[in-house]
């Protein structure tokens, strides 16, 4: 349902991703893994439509030049990895923008409807009683809910999370990756970043890894996530374990390598 | 956040009462009697009483001196306040004021201009709001020029550069202008002032305010998402481009057409729109309306005391700037200390 094709992307002269390509069906669950300045967040940007870049992305097999504005905010969520707004809206607006792509030209404000369903994320991510705070002054971690409730609402069938879990609580990541399956399950596809292999184990259907913009392995969580490729990219030795119970792998770290520096 | 329709009600409240105190006080002094007695003829509750009837002078101060300048400040205090407004959501920055893209450089250069050249009143009010928009179209060209995805940065850039232009060839003008007439008249005229409004001038320019107020509120919705900065406003469905482009027209035709009626007014398009978002929140659809009647209010007020605090007039942007300094002061502490508990 995405087909990623010979994507390049970068700032300014300063290319990141070199001709990507890669693509992905519904009810997919995307984990990219890379170090930092692989280009993983260029790549979320550049599918997203925030950034140009060359090559072509289809969505639902047809090029996303040809949607406008809101048909892509009706297709792709984003939640950026951080967020800093400097003026007062409470939760309860910022979650309601979710909504702009389905709202009329014509309308003033938000719909009971949508109130309702701004609501119901919230619920989801565990902060209904947010509502009337201001989002500025939440914490980083609450500022991260209150994204992927805005996420939520725009009901959208492709989600991108950058780094999603980063600041969040213990519980708050569980809760996290538990609605990603959830979501996947519906027929969405979710698209997360991330710097843990274990989570990528956990919840993901496809791992992507990226290394200095190119593909450095593209398959099955089992298939990319192993000790020798944690070696290779992050000099660190590790272990593959196996729970007995659940049956979800682990990746047990156990030092930094320093040999060949 | 206090209750949004109590507040709409306390502001349009306080704005009746400044209109009629500005009505009521003045260096031609009207007794309470005669006052009530014009008023309840104006709302037609009354035949033209005899005061009107029998004194020329009261009619002729109320209807042609004080009516056109409260108008007046109705106006350019609404047009700043909400172009400020706009201006600070479009470039994600509560400290931005309707200057940022060099409109009110543009304008005073346009306006000096045509007061070298010795023109019409009527020509100088066209060459300010001509060059008022050649500032904001050189800023907005200059920001073009760079291709980096950091558009807002660029565009600041663009504006701090025009204005930076217009005020040199202001200062030209200025040091060309023949220092006993021409240069005082643009000095007195870059303070602000609203003696020279008239009902005409008011007519001209009002159905433009007006248009686009309702325009940037129907926007209010986008303006919100913009406030987010470029690439939230994007990926929930913006035409950033566009929508921009728009905003900013419509933001710099309000400014320069309250420089057209009063000159330059520094403060209100930055402190108005700052109180505003205090005391209601940063909807746009609620402040933008908020804002304007807030603006209006304050300038009234203003230009109350200018024309009474002493026997000569006191300059418009002298007094926003006395009376807006502490009340900016005391808001950011305030906003700072709730923030931080």
């Amino acid at each position: 349902m995405i087909e990623v094709s010979k994507l390049s992307c970068g700032y300014g002269s300063k290319q990141i991703l070199n001709e990507i390509s890669f693509s992905i069906k519904a009810g997919t669950i995307l984990s990219i893994l890379g170090a930092n300045g692989s280009g993983k967040s260029t790549l979320l940007k550049a599918m997203v439509g925030t950034l140009p870049y060359k090559g072509d992305i289809f969505i639902e097999n047809k090029n996303v030049t040809q949607y406008n504005r809101k048909q892509r905010a009706s297709l792709i969520a984003y939640v950026p990895q951080s967020s800093s707004i400097p003026f007062d809206f409470n939760v309860l607006e910022i979650v309601l923008m979710g909504r702009f792509h389905a709202s009329s030209l014509g309308s003033l404000s938000y719909s009971k409807q949508d109130k309702e369903e701004a609501y119901l994320a919230l619920k989801k991510v565990g902060i209904e009683d947010f509502q009337k705070r201001i989002f500025k002054n939440l914490s980083g971690g609450e500022r991260q809910l209150v994204l992927i409730a805005r996420a939520l609402v725009q009901k959208s069938k492709i989600i991108i999370m950058d780094e999603p879990v980063t600041g969040l609580d213990l519980g708050n990541q569980m809760r996290l990756l538990d609605l990603i399956s959830t979501l996947a399950n519906d027929g969405k596809i979710v698209i997360q970043t991330t710097h843990y292999p274990d989570h990528a184990l956990r919840v993901s259907t496809d791992v992507l890894w990226l290394q200095k913009g190119n593909i450095l392995a593209f398959g099955t969580p089992l298939e990319v996530i192993t000790p020798k490729r944690i070696s290779d990219v992050y000099r660190v030795d590790s272990k593959f374990i196996t729970h007995q119970e659940n049956g979800i792998g682990y990746i047990l770290p156990l030092k930094f390598n320093k040999k060949d520096i | 956040m206090f209750h949004k329709k109590v507040l709409f009600i306390l502001v349009s409240l306080l704005f009746c009462i400044s209109v009629l105190c500005a009505f009521y006080i003045g260096q031609y002094p009207i007794s309470s009697e005669e006052f009530l007695n014009v008023l309840y003829y104006w709302v037609g509750l009354e035949q033209t009483p005899e005061i009107l009837k029998t004194s020329e002078s009261l009619s002729m101060i109320l209807q042609e001196i004080r009516l056109p300048r409260i108008l007046g400040a109705i106006i350019v205090g609404a047009s700043l306040s909400l172009s400020g407004a706009v201006f600070q959501g479009i470039f994600v920055n509560p400290l931005v004021s309707p200057s940022i893209l060099g409109v009110l450089s543009g304008a005073s250069f346009g306006a000096a201009l045509g007061m070298l050249l010795g023109e019409s009143f009527l020509m100088i009010q066209l060459l300010a709001f001509i060059f008022g928009f050649v500032a904001v179209f050189l800023a907005l060209m200059i920001g073009k020029t760079y291709n980096t995805s950091n558009t807002l940065l660029m565009l600041v850039l663009g504006g701090v550069i025009s204005s930076s232009l217009f005020g040199a060839f202001l200062s030209l003008i200025k040091y060309m202008a023949d220092p006993y007439n021409t240069l005082p008249s643009i000095v007195y005229w870059l303070m602000g002032s609203l003696s020279a409004v008239t009902l005409e001038s008011v007519g001209v320019v009002f159905p433009w305010v007006l248009i686009s107020t309702l325009l940037l509120i129907f926007f209010g919705k986008h303006l919100n998402l913009m406030s987010l900065g470029e690439d939230d406003a994007l990926a929930l469905g913006v035409d950033v481009k566009k929508v921009r482009f728009l905003m900013i027209i419509l933001a710099t035709l309000l400014s320069t057409l309250s420089v057209m009626l009063a000159g330059i007014i520094g403060w209100v398009g930055l402190v108005i729109p700052h109180i505003a978002r205090f005391l209601i929140g940063s909807n746009h659809t609620t402040l933008l309306p908020f804002c304007a009647i807030l603006g209006a209010t304050f300038l009234v007020i203003v230009d109350t005391l200018s024309r009474n605090i002493s026997h000569t007039e006191i300059p418009l942007g002298i007094i926003t700037s006395l009376v807006g300094i502490p009340v900016f002061i005391f808001v950011l502490r305030y906003n700072i200390k709730r923030d931080e508990s």
